[in-house]
């Protein structure tokens, strides 16, 4: 059975390699910093004590204030996993770095909340709808949206 | 890990993407009305009563040997499979031959939940079809979104988009419910006139 990795285990060390990289109050559910989401995901994926290099899944969240965008990772080698969060703030364009280039699993999950949230995500190789069409206005998953 | 999107086709896949998108809002804005279900003819057969041999025999063959397209696109397709099954054995009716190509079929089982997405691909099988042809709407979603009614990308029915002969209640309605419904549409086509020509059926909007 793959062990969740206690945040507050894996906080410390991404706080003295990262100084500032949790938002405010972040540090016990690894709320990421959406400026340094890909240093740290490359230390998680790459440390060899770490070594999470399986993506379970990206999603997100309305809060409507913000986006939050959750990650879980697995390590497969040492059968632990981890999730952490990052928020994307703003409604009329809010931004992510992506992942794809770190797992490429992340492709079509980012597209879907790209479709579904309205989260574009900065560096990914094919940005568009994935279930929605082509023309389609709006966002259904938004809290806001009425359709 | 370079990937490349999209170029080793001839078309521009971003160019793709927006015909489909045009063609899912002309069906979407083109389906706002149902489809009247295809029964003038039984009318016409009340009026001109003219039953002949040809009818009886053309009709016979029609309906014994339905044989449906594979286009399933959801959940009512188990219960397809178990109608088609040992158990409720639908070769008694003779339509155990599934066809995978449209052009072979003439009757198309909707079973189950229709998104717009989908909603061009399945109106292109129906349109493969050859006549006469005949569709039984499957299960509450079949027959008017079901629970999914109210969602943006389902399709409120198929008889939005396809012509309707029989409509089979159930969520999934369970293999009897299906073969008593295939049963009255054999009931229907058994009134059909194979040999005069068959009144013009409801202007449908081409993609």
């Amino acid at each position: 059975m793959t062990v969740a990795l206690p945040a507050g285990e894996i906080a410390g060390k991404l706080e003295t390699k990262f100084p500032g990289c949790f938002e405010e109050g972040g540090k016990d559910n690894l709320l990421v910093k959406a400026d340094s989401l890909l240093d740290v995901a490359a230390f998680l994926k790459d440390q060899p004590d770490l070594k999470f290099d399986y993506l379970n899944y990206v999603t997100a969240v309305d809060y409507y204030a913000y986006f939050e965008i959750v990650y879980q990772l697995t390590s497969l080698e040492h059968n632990r996993s981890i999730v952490f969060r990052t928020r994307a703030y703003g409604r009329d364009n809010p931004t992510m770095p992506s992942v794809t280039g770190l797992w490429r699993g992340a492709d079509f999950q980012e597209r879907e909340i790209f479709d579904l949230f309205g989260v574009a995500f900065t560096g990914h190789p094919n940005l568009k709808r994935i279930f929605l069409w082509e023309g389609f206005q709006g966002h259904p998953l938004r809290k806001d949206w009425n359709g | 890990m370079e990937i490349n999107y999209g170029k080793e086709y001839i078309y521009d896949s971003a160019d793709l993407d927006r015909h489909e998108g045009r063609v899912i809002e002309d069906l979407k804005a083109g389906s706002r009305v149902s489809i009247p279900d295809p029964d003038a003819w039984l009318e016409e057969g009340r009026r001109n009563i003219l039953l002949t041999s040809v009818d009886a025999i053309i009709d016979w063959a029609r309906r014994s040997s339905l044989w449906p397209a594979i286009c399933f696109p959801a959940c009512c397709a188990f219960e397809f499979i178990a109608a088609n099954g040992p158990r409720f054995d639908l070769s008694r009716f003779g339509m155990e031959i599934l066809r995978a190509s449209p052009r072979q079929a003439d009757l198309m089982i909707t079973a189950g939940t229709l998104t717009w997405k989908m909603a061009p691909n399945v109106r292109r099988i129906y349109d493969q079809m050859p006549e006469p042809k005949w569709v039984i709407a499957m299960g509450a979603c079949g027959i008017s979104g079901g629970i999914f009614r109210s969602s943006y990308n389902v399709v409120p029915g198929y008889n939005k988009i396809l012509p309707v002969d029989v409509y089979v209640p159930g969520c999934p309605p369970r293999p009897e419910a299906l073969i008593y419904g295939i049963q009255l549409l054999q009931k229907k086509i058994a009134k059909a006139h194979a040999v005069p020509d068959l009144p013009k059926l409801p202007e449908i909007p081409r993609l």
